[in-house]
Parts: C-alpha cells; sequence; structure tokens
C-alpha cells in the first residue's frame, strides 16, 4: 500500500487532526458566543496573539506556568474589554473597531518581542515553557484509540471540556439564557428588562476568554516559542468554523473538526507533491458554500412564510 | 469659533485622533529609543531626507490609494468588503500569468493586463456581492473566506505554473517590458501606478458624487428601505459596488507587479486591503480625501521603516499607533460631550443676541 494512505489511515492522522484543530476550537467557541449575542468578533486574531506574546514573556521572565496562564488570559481578556468598551460605550463599528485591534496586536506584539527579545521573528532567545502534555492511563494501552487520543497537550483535553462548558453555559444558565434572548431579538430582550448592553460586552468577556486558550495552546502547546503573526488567521478561520456549525457548541465542534482534518490531511499529503494550496484552499470554499446553502434555504422560508 | 467646531465636527476629530497616535509614537520613542531625538528626526523627517526614501513614501502609496477607494465605494453602500486583499492578491497573480505567456506592444499590453487583473478582482467582488443581494449572505465571511481561496489559489497559479526557477526565489518570471509600468522619476522607483491612482480616485469621485449610480449607491448606505422606495434598485447597488471594488483593488495589486517588482514576489499576502480599511476610513469614504490618508499612512509608514533601519525603534510601532488612530476615529461617541457642550454654548450665545431684539 502506498505509505501515504497507509499513514492517513493510521491514528497519527487522528492524533495530528485532533492537535491542529485545538487552536482553531477555542477562538470558534469565543466568536459563536458573541455570534449567538447578535454580534460578531473578528478580533480573536488579535486576541490570540495577544493571549500567546504575554503568555510566552510571563513564562519567559517569571518560569511559572501559572502564571503565564493569568497573564494570557487578562491579556486577551483586556482586548475583548477594550473592543467592548470601543464598541458599547463609544459607539464604535464592531468590525472596523476589531479589525483595529486586530491591527494593533500584530503591530504591538513585534514591536515589543524586539524590545523584549531583540528580535522581531520569533521569541527563540527566550525560553518559553509549555503546557505539559499528558499520558492517559489505561487509555494509552489500547490499540489503535490509545495512540490517537492519548499524549495530547492538556490544553487539548481542555478544549472538549471548554465545549461542554460552552453547551452547559448557553443552555443552563441564566447568563446563556439572556444571551441567546439578546441575539434573537434585542428589543424584546430589553423590553423584559435585560440590560442588551451589558450582556453583549459579557459576551465579548466570554470570548476573549476562550479565545485566549487558543492563543496560549499556539505558543505554548503547539510550538514552544512566539512568532510574528503566529495565528495565520486561526481566528479568522473560527468565524468559518463557527458559522459552518450554526454558532451552536456541537456545530461548532463539528466545523472545527472539519477544519482540523483538511489542515492534517494538506501536512500528510505534502510529500505527494499534489499542491497542498488546493487541499488548503478546500475549508474556505466549503465555508463560503455551505453559507450560500444556508441562505439560500432560509431566504426560501421566509419567503414561503410570507406568501402563506 | 464655535459654529466653526460644530460645522467641522468630523474632520477636527480626525485630526485629533492622528495627533493623539502621534504624540503616543513620541513617548513610546522617549521611552524606549536610547537616542530619542535622533529617533523623532529619522521617523518624522526621514522620509524628505534623501531622494530614495521619498520615493518610497510615493511608491507606497499607490496601491493603498487604490484599495482605500475598493474599501470606500461598498462602504458607500453599507456594504462590507474586506475582500480588497483576496482582489488584490488574485488579480495582480492572474495578471501576471497573463503578462507573461502574451505578447504585445506596450500600451495594448499595460491596458490588458490592468484590465484582466480588474475583472479578476471584480470576479472575486461579485461572489460576496450577489450572494448578499441576492439571499443576503453575510458579506463580511464570505469575503474574508474568498481572501483565503484567493490567496491559495494565487499561490497554486504562480509557484507551479509561472515560477522562474532559476531566480533563486519563489517569484514568478519577469514580466515582458511591455507590460512595465515605467518609473519616470531618476533616482527613484516611483512609477505610472502613483498617476494610475490619482486617476481612479478622481474618477471614483465623479462616479459617486456626480453620477446616478454613484447617488445611488450613497442612497443605499444611508437607507437602505428609502432607496428601495424611491425606486433604487438595491440588488443592482449591492452587486455594483461590490464588483467595482474588486477591480480597483486588483488594479492597485497589479500596478504594485507591474511597476515596483516587475514580478510577483508575494508569498504572504501584503496587507494592502487592510491598509484600504485604515485610508478609507481616515477619509471618510471620500475618494479625495482618502489620497491625502493614503499619503499620510505611506509617510508614516516609510518614516516607520527608516527609523527600524538608522535607530533602535522597531517599524511595527506605527501599525500600532495607526490602529489607535482608527479606534478613535471610529468611535462615534468619542468627543461627543464634547461637541454637546460646544452646540449649546452657541445656542445660548444665539439666544443672548436675539434677545435684546424682542
Amino acid at each position: 500500500m502506498n505509505p501515504i494512505i497507509k499513514s492517513i489511515l493510521s491514528p497519527k492522522f487522528i492524533f495530528a487532526t485532533i492537535r491542529v484543530m485545538t487552536p482553531i476550537l477555542y477562538p470558534a467557541i469565543g466568536v459563536a458566543i458573541t455570534a449567538l449575542a447578535g454580534s460578531i468578533n473578528i478580533a480573536l486574531e488579535g486576541i490570540m496573539l495577544m493571549a500567546a506574546f504575554t503568555g510566552v514573556m510571563v513564562s519567559g521572565f517569571t518560569g511559572s506556568l501559572w502564571l503565564a496562564l493569568f497573564a494570557g488570559v487578562a491579556a486577551g481578556v483586556a482586548m475583548a474589554a477594550i473592543l467592548g468598551y470601543f464598541h458599547l460605550q463609544l459607539k464604535a463599528d464592531i468590525i472596523i473597531a476589531a479589525i483595529a485591534l486586530n491591527m494593533f496586536a500584530s503591530g504591538m506584539t513585534i514591536f515589543l518581542l524586539y524590545v523584549f527579545a531583540h528580535d522581531k521573528g520569533t521569541s527563540s532567545s527566550l525560553k518559553s515553557l509549555v503546557f505539559p502534555s499528558l499520558d492517559i492511563p489505561l487509555l494509552k494501552d489500547i490499540p489503535v484509540v490509545g495512540p490517537m487520543l492519548s499524549g495530547h497537550n492538556i490544553l487539548t483535553y481542555f478544549v472538549f471540556i471548554a465545549v461542554i462548558v460552552f453547551y452547559y453555559l448557553i443552555y443552563k444558565t441564566p447568563l446563556g439564557l439572556r444571551i441567546r434572548a439578546v441575539g434573537q431579538n434585542p428589543d424584546a430582550a430589553e423590553s423584559v428588562g435585560i440590560n442588551v448592553k451589558r450582556v453583549r460586552l459579557y459576551s465579548l468577556l466570554l470570548s476573549g476568554f476562550f479565545g485566549s486558550f487558543g492563543g496560549l495552546y499556539l505558543a505554548m502547546g503547539y510550538v514552544s516559542w512566539f512568532s510574528r503573526d503566529m495565528t495565520a488567521g486561526r481566528g479568522f478561520i473560527a468565524i468559518a468554523a463557527s458559522s459552518l456549525g450554526g454558532n451552536l457548541p456541537l456545530g461548532t465542534f463539528l466545523g472545527s473538526l472539519l477544519f482540523g482534518i483538511v489542515n492534517a490531511f494538506a501536512i500528510f499529503i505534502a510529500p505527494l507533491k499534489i499542491p497542498s494550496e488546493f487541499i488548503q484552499s478546500i475549508p474556505y470554499l466549503t465555508t463560503v458554500i455551505v453559507l450560500a446553502i444556508y441562505s439560500i434555504n432560509k431566504s426560501r422560508k421566509v419567503k414561503r412564510e410570507v406568501s402563506e | 469659533m464655535e459654529k466653526f467646531i460644530v460645522k467641522y465636527f468630523h474632520l477636527i476629530r480626525t485630526i485629533i485622533a492622528v495627533l493623539i497616535g502621534i504624540v503616543i509614537s513620541v513617548l513610546i520613542i522617549f521611552i524606549i529609543s536610547k537616542n530619542p531625538g535622533f529617533s523623532l528626526k529619522s521617523f518624522f523627517l526621514g522620509p524628505l531626507l534623501s531622494k530614495g526614501r521619498f520615493g518610497n513614501f510615493i511608491e507606497t502609496a499607490s496601491p493603498i490609494i487604490l484599495c482605500g477607494l475598493a474599501i470606500s465605494i461598498p462602504f458607500q453602500a453599507e456594504q462590507f468588503n474586506i475582500g480588497a486583499e483576496g482582489a488584490l492578491f488574485i488579480g495582480a497573480a492572474v495578471g501576471t500569468a497573463f503578462a507573461v505567456s502574451t505578447h504585445m506592444p506596450a500600451i495594448l499590453h499595460i491596458t490588458t493586463v490592468l484590465l484582466i487583473a480588474g475583472i479578476t478582482g471584480a470576479i472575486w467582488g461579485f461572489i460576496p456581492g450577489i450572494l448578499k443581494a441576492k439571499w443576503n449572505t453575510d458579506e463580511l465571511v464570505i469575503s474574508l473566506m474568498m481572501n483565503y481561496v484567493a490567496y491559495f489559489l494565487g499561490l497554486y497559479l504562480i509557484n507551479y505554473h509561472f515560477r522562474d526557477k532559476s531566480a533563486g526565489f519563489l517569484v514568478s518570471y519577469e514580466l515582458p517590458k511591455t507590460a512595465w509600468l515605467a518609473q519616470f522619476v531618476p533616482g527613484t522607483r516611483i512609477h505610472l501606478g502613483i498617476i494610475i491612482s490619482f486617476a481612479f480616485a478622481i474618477l471614483t469621485y465623479y462616479f459617486l458624487y456626480h453620477t446616478t449610480r454613484g447617488y445611488e449607491i450613497r442612497t443605499t448606505g444611508i437607507n437602505k428601505n428609502f432607496a428601495r422606495f424611491g425606486g433604487i434598485n438595491v440588488f443592482m447597488v449591492i452587486v455594483l459596488s461590490q464588483v467595482l471594488g474588486g477591480f480597483l483593488a486588483g488594479i492597485g495589486g497589479m500596478t504594485e507587479v507591474m511597476g515596483l517588482h516587475r514580478r510577483f514576489n508575494w508569498q504572504l499576502s501584503p496587507g494592502y486591503g487592510w491598509d484600504g480599511v485604515v485610508v478609507a476610513i481616515i477619509g471618510r469614504n471620500n475618494p479625495i480625501y482618502i489620497i491625502f490618508a493614503a499619503l499620510f499612512l505611506s509617510y508614516l509608514r516609510t518614516g516607520g521603516q527608516i527609523m527600524n533601519l538608522l535607530s533602535d525603534i522597531p517599524s511595527e510601532m506605527v501599525v500600532a499607533i495607526q490602529s489607535i488612530i482608527i479606534l478613535l476615529i471610529t468611535a462615534e461617541a468619542f468627543l461627543e460631550r464634547f461637541k454637546y457642550r460646544i452646540t449649546i454654548r452657541e445656542a445660548k450665545r444665539k439666544e443672548a443676541i436675539d434677545e435684546p431684539n424682542n
């Protein structure tokens, strides 16, 4: 059998899929939460970058993984808070403000990288800590399944918990109910006494929270350094992943999984000399097609309802 | 004075935002640089101190102007287009492919290559436009996705079919001389692209403010329902604005290839599409203001690069500063209280003047 097909059919492929899915799923959860509250957050690119950079710097200078975690999440949430302040309080357009924040994060991290590590490319001169990988006892000894699911980074296991937390938050808590109410009809929500602004702010802060983990994983798990613009569009891919899944917990997970599979596939067939550019463009094309079909169906439904 | 402030409030706010940005950069330089005086000089005066650097400043402006225009037309129709980046990339890639595989006399070659690049970009604008107009698909997400499709397809086209293997880098074949835009200022690389971008800015201005279609685009942007009841074909307006935007972005990418590098040499997306958003916001979607905004941005960029080269401050400071400026300009409520107070004072003054007459 062709060695490449063999490698794709091996447990290693699933392992790689889960690994590349992680930094897409975290921000996708973030996007989904804001989308459910009726706004769109395209600043996850910047949120992840800031969190990644802060995590690496703090771990490099303090040597503490916990401090790095807290600082990284704080940086990401702070970015989301700035977005919230400008959008909700100063009435800035959320999309333009988010574009500005993405630029800010890209420029500022490179700037500070140069100031602190005297390098504009990567932080390799600074030793960053990484979050540990976990071998799961018992599971790791099961053939086939073991090598797929065991030995991942701790943040990768945490992302599965994050999906469950997202589900629980949205469907089982008062805040989740308010978020959905605001998303479906802000005026109606306002009329029953929900503070729409505050709910939207919370949803943005939550998206900053989840997005930060994506950034931290990228710099301190996926690799062990910060490099310029290392998010490489994952914050935008996250928008596609959550849109594909209708912004719902399971859908967001499946959407991210699709991107994980395609990216892993592109990595595995690289030796084949099939242009990986084609494979890599598949998820984006898929998103365009799925969103188009979704909106065609929706507008037909609306039309039918109107004509009845 | 008060009257003046109320009337030109938007302009004043923009200037204040820019000033805040500049003050922050000066502060940063003072805090970080070991020789702040020299860093400041190379940042603020650098582009003026040599002919070559002045050239860098002008040549950077032309793709930014075209992308700013590309973003401003859909913005005027209240449509989001962040697909300029993709339209620019795929336009330049397809244009390059066409240029290196055809032979024509110079003027014809330049025009057809620019047209091919523009049309390719226009197709990239058409897709989110038609999806939005017909089925209300979110144009923001679609244009974002189309950026990536453009990026990968463009790379594939250049790297697999038009790559110059003798060049040592991942670049396309050199364009035939007939498809070059002349560099017309000796000692610099300033090329015809800047003239082309100025011409398109004036054309866009004329189109938006002096033609029926332009009026329809602006009316749709101000109030879609009003436009619809007034008999404007909103469907057409949405598609047209995106198509024109894509067209301009495609040309913007192509002029850079034809005038500056003479090869397609982008392995990463160059980011002019995002700069286009920046200058469209600073220039408030007015094509003439966009020229100034683009010159301002490319001056800062060039100054930043010179400072990066000569002193100890990295050029990325400019990116951080420009984003702060954008944030302040888009914040509707920024300085709103100030305007409110001024308006009240103006009204009171008028009352005071009117009273003795009664």
